[in-house]
């Protein structure tokens, strides 16, 4: 009997399967063409770190990122001009509509000033990555007397790796994989590949924290602390993706949408599973009480990967979140609106607050970010075209103006690297009253005052909100402004009223690369702040499709 | 209703009596030959924390890699293994789609191999 039942198995199994149709998925090349060109050139970033010389690898890596970044850009935009209301393809799995496109853009954008800062190897001799290993015949990484553990003090890896010229290029492919992550994640139809895509930008930002080439154990600190924080972020994510698919019986936001829509199927899977996404959602782009890692990892990671961090993943994870609430929980938000309601809220708060006591500009700037994830998340719960293309602009903004901060940021070094102590920026216009003036235009655009884009951005946002009915959260947020904009005050008034410390930080000279960097930050964040118009056009063409 | 579960609970009911048992009687009826190797945490002989540096006591961070590389083939099978089973349902889509799958893995064979990671020195 047992025997008979063990032979029966694999015929049915096999039955079974040959019934399923396994045709290849009609694929839309020209609406995923953006996504492809980025990870077929991370590929190739790997192929080239394998085989092309040491010598030779910085330039073409240099030269192969900005290419693929500039030609995804092309085939954007080429598809942009065609398109009227978007599609899926990959049999159902991404869908490339309007929003989506602006995200892509708004990414590779900020990609594109990201991948200029890291590439910069003029502020630090050789790069701000850790330094490629001396063997003449290119041998393991663990060679490296700065990857020695236990070997010398912090202060001796620093100075036996800030000594050897050079840098690790595997930096570059990571950045791109990273980003072709970021990509599809905003386009993710259904959970499982929003899942992937969510470890595809996390595992490479989890390696880029920890290069830093000065004060390496901070930056494996910050890797850590985020690999641990990330990873147990994506199991409360794909827990939540059991309990939905528990609910909704698929993972296709479609599904999860019509079962929403009036079912008689348990709501405590729904939210408890709604819950549980969101959360892994919101540990990325480092909203209210889920922000713990963000002091840390914007400190200790190299300025440079701090800057793609804080703009790029910021872009993604709304735009995930963004898509999901949108595509998929649109018909339940009369229940789980009020629980994002008082996340914005505590976001606001918690970033305005501990941003006033900070006394480090890398973290006063994290907290910053936490403040505005908080802005941003008013934005997003609105759910209506406006709140929609709204959050999109102030994504745009933000990224460009939070790049160049951190770009600027670089350059006030002392001896021992980057100095980010506040005491170090005090008296900084005496010293380099371009680099001040840039940091102040900069600060008051986080700030949000008016002829910036962060006022743009604020001010759609914020009327977006209120004419879907959420007054009081408007106000509160209009309070947490006023209130963030003494955390700028306060940089702006120690770099023009205090006077230099004698033995105080230079500033650096910045080479062609940051300077380009910065400089597209603060073009932007001017002419969004007085043209808003340009952008705000593009992000109201559509909403999403699923 | 539950009479598939029955061998299974008491299966499980087994092993844990055998457990119980084995650790309780084994006081009772075994030698007692104290040593030194006795009060180690493993009885055979390694040491479960870090030894002070310079006493020798550093693990060769070789062992990483290869564990790694390990994972990553054991990985790689992992997916090959039930294509392989169904490859005539699959079609030419499963032959691309594994091809596909191949040459990107490939590509991070070539860098670890490149850049020695499969040299033991």
């Amino acid at each position: 009997m047992g025997v008979v039942a063990r032979t029966g198995v694999p015929d049915r199994h096999s039955e079974v399967l040959a019934q399923q149709s396994t045709d290849m998925p009609p694929i839309a090349y020209a609406a995923v063409a953006p996504v492809l060109i980025v990870l077929v050139a991370a590929c190739l970033g790997v192929l080239v770190e394998a085989f092309v010389p040491r010598r030779q690898r910085w330039a073409v890596q240099v030269a192969l990122s900005l290419l693929t970044v500039v030609c995804a850009g092309a085939a954007l935009i080429r598809h942009a001009r065609e398109i009227n209301t978007g599609g899926t393809t990959f049999a159902d799995t991404v869908a490339v509509g309007p929003a989506t496109l602006f995200l892509w853009g708004t990414l590779l954008a900020l990609a594109l000033g990201a991948i200029l800062l890291i590439a910069d190897r003029s502020i630090e001799p050789g790069g701000a990555f850790v330094a490629e290993t001396n063997a003449a015949s290119g041998g393991t990484a663990s060679r490296h007397p700065a990857d020695a553990p236990g070997a010398a003090s912090a202060e001796v890896m620093d100075r036996a790796s800030a000594s050897v010229v050079g840098m690790r290029t595997e930096v570059f492919p990571l950045v791109l994989f990273s980003l072709g992550g970021m990509m599809v994640f905003c386009a993710a139809n259904d959970l499982l590949t929003m899942f992937v895509a969510l470890e595809v930008l996390s595992l490479p930002l989890y390696l880029l924290c920890g290069l830093a080439r000065r004060r390496r154990l901070l930056s494996q600190e910050a890797a850590v602390k985020y690999f641990l924080l990330g990873a147990f972020a994506s199991a409360f994510f794909l827990y939540g993706l059991a309990l939905l698919y528990g609910y909704a019986g698929s993972v296709k936001f479609s599904d999860i949408a019509d079962a929403t829509a009036g079912s008689l199927r348990s709501d405590t899977l729904l939210f408890a599973g709604l819950g549980l996404v969101v959360m892994g959602l919101l540990f990325k782009g480092s909203v209210g009480p889920f922000h713990l890692w963000t002091p840390d990892v914007y400190h200790g990671a190299p300025t440079a990967v701090t800057g793609f961090m804080a703009a790029c993943t910021k872009v993604a994870a709304f735009g995930g979140l963004l898509r999901l609430l949108h595509v998929a929980f649109r018909a339940s938000s009369w229940e789980w609106h009020w629980v994002l309601w008082s996340v914005a809220v505590l976001s606001m708060v918690i970033g305005v607050v501990s941003g006033l006591t900070q006394r480090d500009l890398k973290r006063m700037i994290a907290y910053s970010s936490i403040a505005h994830a908080g802005f941003l998340m008013v934005g997003a719960i609105t759910l209506t075209e406006r709140g929609l293309s709204a959050t999109l602009f102030y994504l745009l903004a933000y990224g460009f103006t939070t790049l160049a901060v951190f770009g600027t940021i670089g350059l006030v070094r002392t001896s021992e690297g980057e100095a980010t102590h506040l005491s170090d920026w005090a008296g900084l216009a005496k010293r380099s009253p371009v680099v001040a003036t840039v940091f102040t235009f900069l600060l008051l655009a986080l700030a949000g005052i008016p002829a910036t884009s962060g006022f743009m951005g604020k001010f759609a946002v914020f009327s977006a909100a209120f004419s879907a009915g959420m007054g009081p959260l408007v106000v509160i947020a209009l309070l947490a402004s006023a209130l963030a904009a003494f955390i700028y005050l306060r940089v702006i008034v120690l770099m023009f009223f205090n006077d230099p410390a004698p033995d105080g930080p230079t500033v650096s000279v910045p080479g062609a690369f940051t300077t380009a960097a910065i400089t597209l930050g603060v073009v932007v964040t001017l002419l969004l702040g007085l043209v808003p118009m340009l952008a705000l056009d593009w992000a109201s063409v559509g909403g999403f499709v699923s | 209703m539950l009479d598939p579960y029955i061998p299974l609970v008491l299966m499980f009911a087994l092993a844990f009596g055998f457990a119980a048992f084995s650790v309780a009687i084994a006081p009772l009826v075994g030698p007692r030959r104290y040593n030194k190797a006795k009060l180690d945490a493993y009885e055979c002989g390694i040491e479960p924390s870090p030894q002070p540096v310079g006493g020798g006591g550093r693990m060769p961070v070789a062992y990483y890699l290869t564990a790694m590389m390990f994972i990553l083939f054991d990985i790689e099978m992992v997916f090959l293994f039930p294509y392989a089973v169904s490859a005539d349902a699959l079609g030419l889509y499963g032959v691309v789609a594994v091809i596909l799958f191949i040459l990107t893995f490939g590509f991070a064979d070539l860098y670890v191999w490149r850049r020695g990671g499969f040299d033991w020195d």
